[in-house]
Parts: C-alpha cells; structure tokens; sequence
C-alpha cells in the first residue's frame, strides 16, 4: 500500500469501498492511476468477523443516526433504523446476501414501458441493455456468479426445497438456488460455500464475493492505493473555476484533514452520498454540488420488500444453508393485468436468532406471538424484492434539528409508498401465501418491510441534466471531475438485487475516467 | 452462562441493590448450559420487588412455559444494567412498573395482560418488548428450547450437517439446484 501526500493533487479520491468504491479502486489503480480510499468503518477480516448475530449487527452497521419520516412500513417498525448498510472496509458487500441477477432489457426504458405514471418520475436510463451487458458479463466473470459461465448452482437447502415443491404447484417455471456470488465450487483463490447460514455476518469462509477480500486488497498490491479507515467525508471542496479539488475528512483520531483531489468519486451508499452532496454546499453550489437540477437526494427507491412465513408439521431448519440460496423469477415481467407496473422477485430467506424476531415480526407479543417462536425449527421463510416507483419527494434530506458526532445535520429519509408499490406487495404476498398453502402450510405469517438494504437512485443517472445528477458514467452534469459510483446512479432501481449492476457500472466508469483523464479531459 | 452466577458459591456485591435467583429444574434448557444446581442474578439499579416485577411483565410479553426463569432474568439484568447508566430509563422503568400497580407479579396472566394492553403504545411497554426480544432470544437457553443451532463455521458448516436432510418434500432436481462441492 502506497502513501498518498495530503496536497498531492493528482490524485483521485473514492469515498467508500463497497461494491460500486471498492470495485472502482480496483479498476483504476491497476491502471496505474493513484487513489486514496477514504472509508469511514474499520477493516474486519474472515478471523474477525463475529458469529454472535447481535456483535456482528454492531461490528458491521451503519450505526450514526438517521431520521426518517413517511407512511412505509419502516417508519412505524424500525424508527430508529429507516435503513441497514454497513459502515466498514468492503461497505455492504460484506453482509450482503449475493443475489446477483442483472436487469432486464425493458426495465432500463422504465418510463417508455410502464408510460406515465401520477405521482411517479420516471425516466429512461441513458444506456442500453445492450451497452450494459458487455459490463454484465465482466462482473458475473469477477465475482464467480453461480449459473453463469458454467458455473454450478448451490445446492438447494431444506428452506428452497419447500420454496420449490410450492413454486412449481403454483406452476412457476423459472425457479432454482439463483444467480449468486457464492462459490458454489473453489474459485479465485476462495473457497466453496459450507452453508453456513451466516451470509449477514460477514462470511468466515470467503466464499461470497466482498470487495473486503478481492478487490480491495488487490489494489493495494498495485502498490497505487492509499486506503484510510475510519476516514470519514464531511465535505468536498472546489476551487473559482468551479471544479472539485479536495475532500475533507475526519480522520482516524477525529482530527480534520483535507485531501487534495484531480477528480473525486462518492460511494458512500444513496444515504451518504447524497447527504454528502448536501453537506458540500458553497457559495458557487448554494443547493449542494451536482445540485443545480435539485434532483440530489430524490427519487429515493429502495425496493419493495416484506416477509412471509410458512408454519408447517414438520421441521424445515431454515437457518442451514445460505441465507438467499433460492429464487422465483416468473413475476419479473411488466403486466399490468396484475394490477401494477413492474417486477418481482420471489427470493429464500431465513433469519437467525434473535434476529427472526427483531426483523422478521416486529410487531405483537403475548401468547400468538410466542406460538410462532416456538414454531421456529417448522418454519420456512421467503420475501419479496420488486421494483418500486421513484417519486420525487421520496427523498434524502439534511436534517438540521438533529446532529451527528461532528455537529453536522443528519440524514432523513422520506418515503410516501405510491400506490403501485403497495398494490405489488400485496400480490406478491398472495402469491408467497398460495405457494405455502400449495404445500399444506399450517399458519402463514405475514411480515414487515425490514430497514432498506438496498439504497437507490438519489443521484441518477439522466439524459436530460435537468431530470438527474448524472450522466451515463456517473460524471455529474455540473461537474466534470466529480463521479458517482455507487447505487445512487441507477435511473430505477428495476427488480434485481442491485450489486451486480453497480459493479458493472462501476467497471464501466473506470474505463471512462481512465479515458477522460488520458485526454486531460478532467 | 458465564453472566448466570452459581447461587452456591457466591457473595453479595457490595453494589447489589436487588437479586433474582431460582433453581436449575431437571430437564429444562438452562439444565444442558448451567454449571449449578442454582442461579442468580444481581441488580445494581432495580430492587428485588421491581425485577420480579418486570420478570413478570418479560414473561407476559413472550409466553414461554418451559423456558427457565433464568432466561427471563437475563432480560432483566439487560434492563438493569441500561437503567444503570441512565437516569431518564430508570424513571421510565420506575413510571411503568408504578402504573402496573402493586399485585402485577402476583396477578393472573388474562390480568396481565389486560393491564399490559393499556400501556401497549407507551415509551416503556416498547422499551421492554424490544428488550425481551433482544436479549431473551439471543441466551443460549432460548437456542436449546427452539433448536436453533447458530454459527456454524467452527463445525464446517451445515454443508454435512443436515442443510438438506428434509425428506417430507420431492428433491429438487439438480439442475435447478446444484452439486454438492467437492474438495479438489
């Protein structure tokens, strides 16, 4: 690992080291540009991972306050928390649960396919499927997807196998243990899957892809990348001529440093990249830098989400195995006979305990609460992922009643569902609920949304400048030299998991940096 | 169990301003996890009344008949030790526990929860189930009587552990599932 000088101006600075972060440092350090790599949690490692759900939740969250505010579910059930990402070397993507499926051709024309909808502000991407898919294959390649390139399936555990035998009664054709960035076989020097179960707690096998243990520590090894931890942005900085030109952080003792910059690229995650946006404002950007269209921070869209659970005769054990090992893709198509615009997928889930309690049923007690936790060895877990409806003031603002602990306004995250969102749930609850009837479950249970795992669209990509804050590589319309490179550039979020389609963007950027900066076009 | 200290021997901390205590009863989870044959837990915060107090409003909360007491008490000693270190929880403790009135331990459950669901929307009814839940759920007691078998890792895994041994479903043809690994 290399030492980057604080007023060394050449160099690119990353804030974040998650899948669109970490995966950025990679690509452009091994093509000899110098990068400083501020993330703001510590670096864990597969020996320090903690196996103690409640001390690997602390050990990985983001844990700085928010607010929030909205009719969702999440406002009522988990005030505290609106959305659960992480806050450590490898960002999200080292309790994420490596659903890696791409977007579909029509959900990047999502305002040409679903048409114009009230109370919604759609766009179409600025790229094509087709452009897209080259990237798509890059990625699958890198992070060893399962079904893809040859590569076996994980096998189906006791959890998928009830989630198969209803499935295929309800006569659903395209189900199978999904498109994961689990080794389902030795690869890249990282082992298979042991089914484990603890996906979320960091996985102590390495056998899921997180940038924590490939991309990051290979660039480190281009001895070009100067990674600093517990380095948190509070603000970016421009010069008169209205280009960026460092970044100021409180570094790991709490004292303030500023970095110099050549150009700057934010993946703090939709939350923090937005909030950082915000907190950046200047007399030249009085809205926040990328800000003049004032889209920074709206059109918030974080997925539909909610569990059901299926109580059955005899024991399931659905915490063996990996957590997400399994998926129902039928429903990722637009018809809207269903009754809403958009996709969904049907995908495996279980919760460990106390974790199924705390997420999973948040809500009642008494003696029906506790006969479903004595039901816990019977029961066998799905929710939904499907797309939601980015409506312009489903938003990320700086909250300034409520500080952080370096006396900056938090973040708030607002979210008024759209009637489309809701009607989707519920269909998609039916259909979950058929499926366990179809195999003789005895109680079905329907559960909340849980805090938003997946974070988008607060700084999206656009054709027009005056609909986003990006252009089709994440360059923000009013500044050439500032990038967004995590899932705030997504256009919509569509109904795939989104890891897999910030790591082909964020391959895609790198190329065009590498490209921008070779022309001294920033 | 290390938080669980053998009633036989111990002493009385000079801070202890309460304590929980019970027997270890043959066959219960706590049997499989203790060392004693009696357990105790110390308050430094709350009396022995209001920890039998909130004991009671724990167990209402989330009914488990076989669960040991000792399980319950770990919740308690949860909220003590929060209590502890904030005076703004502690008068909230003591506001709810005022508010259950003096017979709540001794009352019948339909009682109890009759004068739960009054409260059920207050600042200290949600403090307490989130409470209960948190900590009850997590002791190994709980993962004894729900059979839950938590990390696997130091085990290899459930990968020859039973991750797939349920048999009252057809298998999943291995296409749409996949090989088993093999080590190369």
């Amino acid at each position: 690992m290399s030492h980057i000088d604080l007023h060394d101006s050449g160099a690119v600075v990353i804030i974040g080291s998650g899948a669109g972060g970490g995966t950025l440092a990679h690509e452009l350090t091994r093509r000899g540009i110098r990068v400083v790599l501020l993330e703001a949690g510590r670096r864990q490692s597969t020996e320090t991972f903690s196996q103690v759900p409640g001390e690997a939740f602390a050990q990985l969250t983001w844990l700085d306050r928010r607010t929030q505010s909205g009719n969702w579910g999440v406002a009522r059930d988990f005030p505290a928390l609106p959305v659960w990402h992480c806050k450590t070397v490898g960002g999200t993507t080292v309790h994420w649960t490596a659903s890696a499926p791409r977007l579909q051709p029509w959900e990047l024309r999502a305002r040409t396919t679903y048409g114009n909808i009230g109370g919604a502000s759609l766009i179409d991407w600025p790229i094509s499927y087709e452009e897209l898919e080259k990237y798509y294959e890059i990625a699958e390649n890198r992070l060893g997807v399962t079904r893809r390139n040859g590569v076996p399936g994980l096998p189906a555990s006791n959890n998928f196998k009830v989630m198969y035998a209803g499935a295929k009664k309800l006569g659903y054709q395209q189900v199978h243990t999904g498109h994961m960035a689990i080794n389902s076989r030795a690869f890249d020097g990282r082992g298979y899957c042991i089914q484990q179960g603890f996906c979320v707690q960091g996985c102590k096998m390495g056998a899921k892809w997180s940038t924590l243990y490939t991309e990051i520590p290979r660039a480190e090894a281009t001895g070009n990348l100067d990674l600093r931890i517990e380095s948190m942005a509070t603000k970016i900085e421009h010069g008169a001529d209205g280009r960026v030109n460092a970044v100021v952080y409180r570094d790991n003792h709490g004292k303030e440093q500023r970095q110099q910059a050549r150009l700057v690229c934010v993946a703090g995650n939709a939350i923090e990249t937005a909030r950082l946006l915000l907190l950046s404002a200047s007399s030249k950007f009085p809205q926040g830098l990328g800000n003049t269209s004032g889209q920074v921070g709206r059109n918030y869209c974080h997925h539909i989400t909610g569990f059901v659970w299926g109580i059955f005769d005899k024991p399931v054990y659905s915490w063996r195995g990996a957590t997400l090992a399994g998926v129902v893709e039928d429903e990722v198509r637009n018809d809207p006979r269903r009754g809403f615009v958009g996709g969904y997928r049907l995908e495996l889930l279980t919760l460990d305990l106390p974790t199924f309690p705390l997420v999973g049923l948040p809500y009642g007690w008494g003696r029906d609460f506790a006969s479903i936790m004595e039901s816990y060895r019977n029961l066998a877990g799905m929710f939904i992922n499907g797309e939601d409806l980015p409506r312009s003031d489903n938003r990320v603002t700086l909250n300034f009643a409520v500080k952080d602990d370096h006396g900056l306004p938090v973040a708030n995250v607002h979210v008024d569902e759209h009637v489309n969102d809701q009607a989707m749930r519920k269909h998609a609850q039916g259909q979950m609920s058929k499926l366990y009837d179809a195999v003789g479950a005895k109680r079905i249970v329907l559960g909340p949304t849980p805090p938003a795992t997946h974070n988008l669209c607060t700084a999206r990509m656009s054709v027009a400048p005056r609909d986003g804050v990006t252009n089709a590589w994440g360059q923000t319309h009013d500044i050439k030299n500032l990038f967004i490179s995590d899932g705030s550039v997504l256009s919509s979020p569509g109904a795939a998991n989104p890891t897999l389609t910030i790591v082909a963007l964020a391959l895609r950027q790198a190329e065009y940096i590498r490209q921008q900066m070779r022309a001294h076009r920033v | 169990m290390d938080d669980l200290v053998n009633l036989n021997r111990r002493e009385l901390l000079k801070t202890t301003t309460g304590l929980l205590t019970g027997l270890v009863v043959a066959g219960s989870p706590l049997a499989l996890v203790a060392r004693g044959r009696a357990w105790a837990v110390d308050l430094t915060a709350l009396t022995s009344t209001e920890g039998t107090k909130l004991m009671a409003v724990a167990r209402t909360i989330v009914p488990h008949d076989k669960l040991d007491d000792a399980a319950y008490a770990m919740v308690i000693k949860a909220i003590d030790s929060d209590a502890g270190k904030d005076e703004s929880n502690r008068k909230m403790l003591k506001e709810g526990l005022a508010a259950l009135g003096p017979e709540f331990a001794a009352s019948s459950e339909s009682d109890r929860v009759a004068a739960l669901k009054k409260m059920e929307f207050s600042a200290f009814f949600q403090a307490m189930r989130l409470k209960t839940v948190q900590v009850l759920y997590a002791t190994p007691m709980a993962y004894v009587y729900f059979g839950y078998e938590g990390e696997a890792f130091s085990k290899g895994g459930y990968l020859q552990r039973g991750f797939n041994d349920l048999r009252w479903l057809p298998e999943v043809p291995v296409e749409d599932g996949g090989p088993l690994p093999v080590s190369s």
